[in-house]
């Protein structure tokens, strides 16, 4: 009767607040996650966590691989995978490296050319995925596959770029203004990023706006939640799924680039494991695998706290390299969980933390059966 | 007849038998000596058999072996595990280790080979323990120890390469004296044998698929989900531990980085081939072998015609994109529409001509 009262006078808004949308919680938690983590670092270890340079390496270095991260959260968001992106990566370094040192090309002519590979790896995985029906996982593989082989076909030996334009454009720094850091002189040293951090910024930026505000990223979001219900939505489901994977390939050629940009040699272990680490940004991020989940603001952070998770055991004197790979399992198991438990509460309200058999007391459902 | 050749173009052996048979023809007009396999005396004076063929059924021994346990997991949880190697890594050092901690006898073997067992099933019902209580997707589960699991494996080794040298080992890997067939052949032959075994005698092979076509229903129906998810991955864990210990008794020393790399993909390719939907629902045990040996005679084929090892990869994935499209449902249902028209045509044909 309240209810209908308060519908009368107009306040029915005042009733039922909005529920906190899933991709809203799951990013939120990992950005305090982020910046708790960090504030944590930076006052018990200080030294390098009180430096804004080594903040920005995060940037520096794994440009390529935020890159990479955000093509993926769209092809996730559809409900599907890409683990080509490292592949694609390392292929696009090894092919403009050779064609600047061997075939005299010039910077704009290998930028053309990674955007090619990329949109080229994009189009088939696309067409194979959408139209042909063939699940992503293998598409995705054998595309992985057939990059980590070209490499080798193209050059065998890794080479390094010593072409003059493209070295200026490696060098390149630009300078924050206002923030850095005193060296052990006392002198003031500014805080520098590279290029291809303001690439990959505005990828993040403008797969966010294409996410949120544009009729191709509602629709992503409605495909990975029920890709039937999508379809008699009217929504054209193979289409959207295509250009998903097309702008995932393409990204991953631009990822390429920003790599070479970075290291400026081409090898086939460049961007090992890239495929992984940008999964595991994304699920530490909460972009749901199962799709209909997910942000790339999300992924950002995830990017982030995966880095830095990183430092923080270096920082701690835990140098051997196998320390890392395991506080990295750990990290995604704690995410995983969390996210998992987070999910099974909103869905039923209850924590099914042991399976019934476990349970001391039983549940009203095995007591009826 | 008719009805025996429907049926058989209807079950999921057809595309993996018919890539197979393609492979086959296409090495016999290469080389007709391709398939030639010759007694020949090894290096520890043992007459044995030898040959293309025999090197690809030896060489696909572990992925086959790993295959078989992963058919079950995605039949049953929709999806892959991708810590296989990592877990088969660690089980692999755990041998080791146990192995050069005593004199090598045929009870410490057996005694070290149980142990890796029962170490890769506790790693294996972690991420079992994730995909079916948790109900976590597998590979983001899988994707904790795909990570953590060399590290581990180093960890176990203490940073170093180990190796154990052994004749009981050496005939693991190779062959056993008298036998001319390699010992990895067998071992896997008699496991695709027990697991069929078990699957048909019990009803585990039922529940495993219809876990995966239908939860729900399978609960309603009395089946607990969450143990036939455990079930298999215990016994993933066993063929796990399985080809891990096989790989380190062929080549005698324990690498934590190298030992059986990417065979996760292989073994993942080989279910997908051998017709067992990635999505889960009916699988083929024989069908997930028979892609483990299409690969590998797909990468022996490559190296005879002197294809640079690093570069298999490509012409790997292009032949595997071909075998996929071919057997995806968008093509399938095009042929069958194709050759429903011309049969329609001719029948249209012949009446016409017998009512003149």
């Amino acid at each position: 009767m309240r209810k209908i009262r308060d519908l009368l006078t107009g306040k029915i808004e005042n009733i039922r607040r909005e529920r906190i949308s899933n991709t809203t919680l799951l990013m939120t938690i990992t950005v305090c996650t982020f910046f708790g983590m960090y504030l944590l670092a930076m006052a018990i270890w200080k030294g390098g966590f009180l430096n804004p340079q080594q903040f920005l390496d995060l940037f520096n270095n794994n440009a390529y691989l935020l890159i990479i991260a955000c093509g993926l959260t769209m092809v996730m968001i559809s409900g599907g995978i890409d683990i080509s992106g490292g592949g694609i990566t390392a292929l696009v370094t090894m092919v403009c490296v050779v064609y600047l040192e061997d075939h005299g090309g010039t910077v704009l002519g290998s930028l053309l050319i990674s955007l090619g590979i990329g949109i080229a790896f994009g189009l088939v995985h696309g067409i194979l995925v959408a139209y042909f029906d063939i699940q992503p996982f293998i598409v995705t593989l054998a595309g992985m596959f057939f990059a980590r082989g070209m490499i080798t076909i193209v050059s065998i030996a890794p080479r390094t770029a010593s072409q003059e334009a493209f070295l200026k454009l490696k060098q390149a720094r630009i300078t924050l203004p206002g923030i850095g850091y005193y060296g052990k002189n006392g002198n003031f040293i500014p805080a520098q990023i590279e290029p291809g951090v303001v690439v990959a910024v505005a990828v993040v930026i403008i797969v966010a706006v294409l996410l949120k505000w544009t009729r191709f990223g509602r629709n992503l979001y409605a495909i990975g939640g029920n890709s039937h219900s999508a379809l008699t939505l009217g929504i054209n489901v193979k289409r959207t799924k295509f250009f998903a994977y097309l702008i995932a390939g393409l990204l991953s050629g631009i990822g390429g680039y920003v790599y070479l940009l970075h290291t400026g040699a081409g090898d086939a272990a460049n961007a090992a494991q890239a495929e992984m680490q940008a999964i595991a940004s994304n699920i530490i991020g909460g972009t749901l695998l199962t799709g209909g989940v997910g942000n790339v603001i999300g992924t950002l952070f995830g990017m982030l706290s995966l880095k830095t998770i990183t430092n923080i055991v270096i920082a701690s004197g835990l140098t051997k390299p196998y320390y890392q790979s395991i506080t990295t399992g750990l990290m995604l198991c704690f995410f995983i969980l969390l996210q998992s438990l987070i999910l099974a509460v909103r869905e039923k309200g209850r924590v099914k933390l042991l399976p019934d058999w476990m349970r001391l007391r039983k549940t009203n459902r095995t007591e009826s059966q | 007849m008719g009805d025996g050749i429907k049926k058989f173009m209807r079950s999921q052996l057809v595309i993996p038998l018919f890539s197979l048979f393609l492979l086959v023809i296409f090495n016999l007009l290469r080389d007709p000596e391709f398939f030639s396999i010759s007694l020949a005396t090894n290096n520890q004076g043992y007459r044995v058999l030898s040959g293309n063929l025999i090197s690809i059924f030896n060489g696909a021994a572990a992925i086959a072996i790993i295959s078989i346990g992963m058919t079950l997991i995605t039949s049953c949880c929709k999806g892959q595990d991708i810590s296989v190697a990592a877990v088969a890594a660690i089980a692999g050092s755990v041998f080791v280790s146990v192995l050069r901690s005593h004199e090598i006898t045929i009870p410490v073997i057996i005694l070290a080979f149980l142990l890796s067992c029962l170490v890769s099933v506790l790693f294996s019902l972690f991420n079992g323990v994730l995909v079916a209580v948790f109900k976590i997707q597998p590979m983001i589960a899988t994707l904790i120890l795909f990570s953590a699991g060399r590290s581990i494996a180093y960890w176990i080794n203490g940073g170093a390469t180990p190796t154990v040298s052994s004749d009981f080992l050496a005939s693991i890997g190779g062959f056993i004296p008298g036998i001319p067939i390699p010992t990895p052949i067998i071992i896997m032959v008699v496991f695709l044998v027990l697991i069929s075994i078990v699957l048909r005698l019990t009803t585990l092979g039922l529940y495993t698929q219809v876990v995966g076509i239908n939860e729900g229903t399978a609960h309603l129906n009395g089946i607990n989900p969450v143990w036939v998810k455990l079930i298999a991955f215990i016994i993933s864990g066993v063929c796990v531990a399985t080809a891990g210990c096989i790989t380190v008794c062929r080549i005698g020393l324990i690498n934590h980085e190298t030992l059986l790399l990417d065979a996760e993909m292989d073994v993942i390719l080989a279910v997908a081939i051998g017709g067992t939907s990635l999505g889960g629902g009916k699988f083929s045990l024989f069908g997930s072998v028979i892609g483990a040996y299409i690969i590998q005679a797909l990468t022996v084929t490559l190296y005879a015609m002197k294809v640079p090892s690093a570069a298999v990869k490509a012409y790997k994935a292009a032949v595997i994109i071909l075998i996929v499209i071919i057997s995806s449902p968008v093509v399938k249902e095009f042929f069958i529409n194709l050759y429903k028209k011309l049969f329609k045509k001719q029948v249209d044909a012949k009446i016409p001509i017998k009512a003149s």
